[in-house]
């Protein structure tokens, strides 16, 4: 699961993460009163930062044409102006799609002026099986840029879960960002919070960049997470129930959403033919199968080990409210689970949906030869593939002769 | 010969009591399994009784070692329980465990991971279809089956299927006995981005089984285990081996499925898996329809 940046930052803090001060805004009216309060208390610089889950939001456009979804503003009149343009309307980033996001918070902070930016990460190294921090010196930028480019300026330090994050660990991470005096503690103070962040709060992945030496209205530099991007752990959200609050089901593909209710598990693609596999592995494998055949997967959707008449019927439901989808191919290898049994909840589903688009199923496994029969029988037009790969070219063929 | 298990290997049922544990319980003991034990907190005394077989519940794992001589435990526990189910195993000396159980945090098998460090414990999972070393009766009866695949498409033979997905391992297998090829042992690692055990850890066991005459070797994307596993078979390999990799249409920065399955920043993808493949001398199947005809080939 993941978060918007307000709640990354709101986490971080709980952990004595310094970051800008500011205020999540639904409304103009509440960016108004934000933006006063922020004006008010020294600072000359605010950002309005559009709050959706992917990046690139800087370099994004809005559909209406305004550009940027990250602004700076000097007064309240411009932060208002701002806020008006940005809440409501769609923004459209590189990592989006055409279709954009719907901005329906805005978080106003204060912007100070920054004096360096840095990197800090902390995530699994799975290699090791280990909490990994990464820092650099080089913030602001993709880090897999900066991996390929200058490695020598990324720095490494892997946490023993017995004993956890050692003070020592963050010194050398504090100074081999080249940091002294008090901003060298404050460093220190940072990462130990950042780390406790992401392993108390069970994240998968927690990423400040930039993280930035700022000047602050009281003349002292100080050291702040300016952007926080949180990834969680969704197999431990059931012990963290106040993050499940943030999940914002607008950000998610309602067909996704819609699937996770009946425990399958979906991931729309951009291809034509629609897969219905059990087994995780199995569905990426039939995907890959779809496109060496000439085809193009529509869709990853696994129906579990144990796959239910009703689950097959959601299924199918779900396939089909995607506009794009031409064809289906059911993938189904019935170790423990008899085949008549899915032959049955197919058939069913085919019915209860009223399908007109071409259906392949291959079928293996447990008393195969009986639901094979009970497709043949069904009377509907159900095309049987004997094999994956010959299920795979009968369901590009079919979709191609339309 | 096998590895890891063998139609020998007395095994316990950690949660034989839930729904998930009792019914693959069941399964294995049809399947001619040395089901020994099964532990059920609050439940020690009482019996799991199916078809004539009665197996004894303890308490704690380590009575129930001590009692039957069980090695080898099969884990249904629930997500929250599941790293105290796996440590006790480990404090009771089994040799094996085998975590079939789906959804534990990541942080938890971290911890276990680390706390097994030096024991001689081996885990393998969690999020696993489990062990199948096949026996020789009908449709491979008596062979020993710990965890959730489906017994009867094995056959006793000489190769060996390594995987982290279930479904696929259960394809290469009803490949192989399809065509009259039996396995010696077939163990699904797992999905999940920490497991117990490896790739490599299991390929050089094959390696060094008499009774093993090929591999395949099926992986996914994320992570780099199947690079791993590659280089070493690249210097060290002594046997035939044939490698699929699923994922190669995911789309990157999203899980398919499994917790481990997801390409981040450009790394673990199913190209660069393929060419760590191909460099290693590993047969690549193109697609999953090919995966124990690439082997045969090999074979010949």
């Amino acid at each position: 699961m993941n978060i918007h940046e307000y709640q990354a930052k709101q986490l971080l803090h709980q952990y004595g993460v310094a970051v800008p001060s500011g205020q999540p805004c639904t409304t103009v009216a509440e960016a108004e009163i934000a933006a006063r309060n922020i004006f008010g208390s020294g600072h000359g610089l605010v950002v309005i930062k559009s709050q959706i889950h992917a990046g690139g939001r800087g370099k994004g456009t809005f559909k209406s044409g305004f550009k940027g979804g990250v602004k700076l503003a000097r007064s309240v009149e411009e932060v208002v102006d701002i806020a008006g343009k940005m809440l409501g309307q769609v923004l459209v980033t590189q990592q989006t799609g055409p279709e954009g996001r719907l901005v329906q918070t805005i978080l106003v902070a204060a912007a100070e002026e920054i004096k360096k930016e840095f990197y800090l990460a902390v995530l699994l190294d799975r290699a090791v099986s280990r909490p990994l921090i990464m820092a650099s010196t080089e913030g602001g930028v993709e880090i897999e840029e900066v991996a390929h480019h200058s490695p020598e300026k990324i720095f490494k330090e892997w946490v023993d879960p017995a004993v956890g994050l050692m003070p020592y660990q963050t010194r050398k991470l504090a100074a081999s960002l080249g940091l002294k005096g008090d901003l060298f503690n404050q460093a220190c103070k940072l990462i130990a919070g950042v780390y406790k962040t992401w392993w108390e709060s069970d994240a998968a992945m927690v990423e400040i960049n930039p993280l930035c030496v700022v000047g602050t209205p009281s003349g002292k530099d100080a050291l702040v997470a300016v952007d926080a991007k949180i990834g969680l752990d969704d197999n431990a959200l059931y012990r963290h129930p106040e993050i499940v609050k943030m999940r914002d089901l607008a950000e998610e593909s309602p067909l996704e959403v819609e699937a996770s209710k009946h425990a399958l598990n979906y991931i729309k693609l951009d291809g034509n033919i629609a897969c219905l596999v059990n087994g995780a592995g199995l569905a990426m494998a039939t995907m890959d199968i779809i496109q060496h055949s000439g085809g193009r997967p529509a869709n990853f959707l696994d129906v579990g080990g144990g796959a239910s008449k009703d689950q097959v019927t959601a299924a199918f439901r779900i396939i089909l409210s995607d506009a794009s989808v031409e064809g289906i191919f059911v993938n189904i290898f019935g170790g423990i689970m008899d085949c008549n049994v899915i032959a049955t909840g197919i058939v069913a589903a085919v019915r209860e949906t009223g399908l007109k688009l071409p259906l392949v199923v291959r079928l293996e496994g447990n008393n195969v030869a009986i639901g094979k029969q009970t497709l043949a029988q069904s009377g509907l037009t159900i095309i049987n593939g004997d094999t994956m790969a010959d299920a795979a070219l009968k369901v590009v063929a079919a979709v191609a002769n339309r | 010969m096998a590895i890891l298990v063998t139609p020998q290997t007395k095994v316990l049922v950690q949660g034989i009591t839930g729904s998930f544990g009792a019914r693959h319980a069941q399964l294995s003991l049809e399947y001619g399994t040395q089901v020994v034990a099964g532990v059920t907190p609050g439940k020690g005394g009482q019996t799991f009784d199916h078809k004539g077989f009665s197996v004894p519940i303890f308490d704690t794992v380590s009575e129930a070692v001590r009692q039957t001589g069980a090695t080898a435990s099969a884990l249904f526990v629930p997500p929250p329980f599941a790293a105290d189910a796996i440590l006790e195993g480990v404090d009771a000396g089994l040799e094996l465990v085998v975590a079939i159980t789906e959804g534990i945090p990541v942080n938890d098998m971290v911890r276990v991971k680390r706390a097994m460090q030096g024991q001689k414990t081996r885990l393998i999972g969690p999020n696993c279809p489990g062990i199948v070393t096949p026996g020789d009766g009908p449709h491979s009866h008596g062979g020993c089956r710990i965890g959730i695949a489906p017994g009867y498409i094995h056959k006793r033979g000489h190769v060996g299927v390594v995987s982290r997905s279930g479904t696929l391992t259960y394809e290469a297998v009803w490949q192989l006995t399809c065509r009259g090829v039996g396995q010696s042992t077939c163990v699904g690692i797992g999905g999940d981005p920490v497991n117990g055990t490896s790739h490599l850890d299991v390929v050089k066991l094959f390696m060094a089984d008499p009774d093993t005459h090929g591999i395949i070797l099926i992986g996914e994307i994320g992570g780099a285990a199947e690079e791993e596993a590659a280089e070493w078979i690249a210097q060290y390999g002594t046997k035939p081996v044939a490698g699929f990799i699923a994922g190669a249409t995911a789309p990157p920065g999203r899980r398919m499925g499994h917790a481990g399955a997801i390409v981040s920043g450009g790394k673990g993808t199913a190209q660069a898996k393929i060419e760590a493949f191909q460099k290693a001398g590993i047969g690549i199947a193109q697609t999953p329809s090919e995966m124990a005809d690439t082997l045969l080939r090999l074979m010949k």
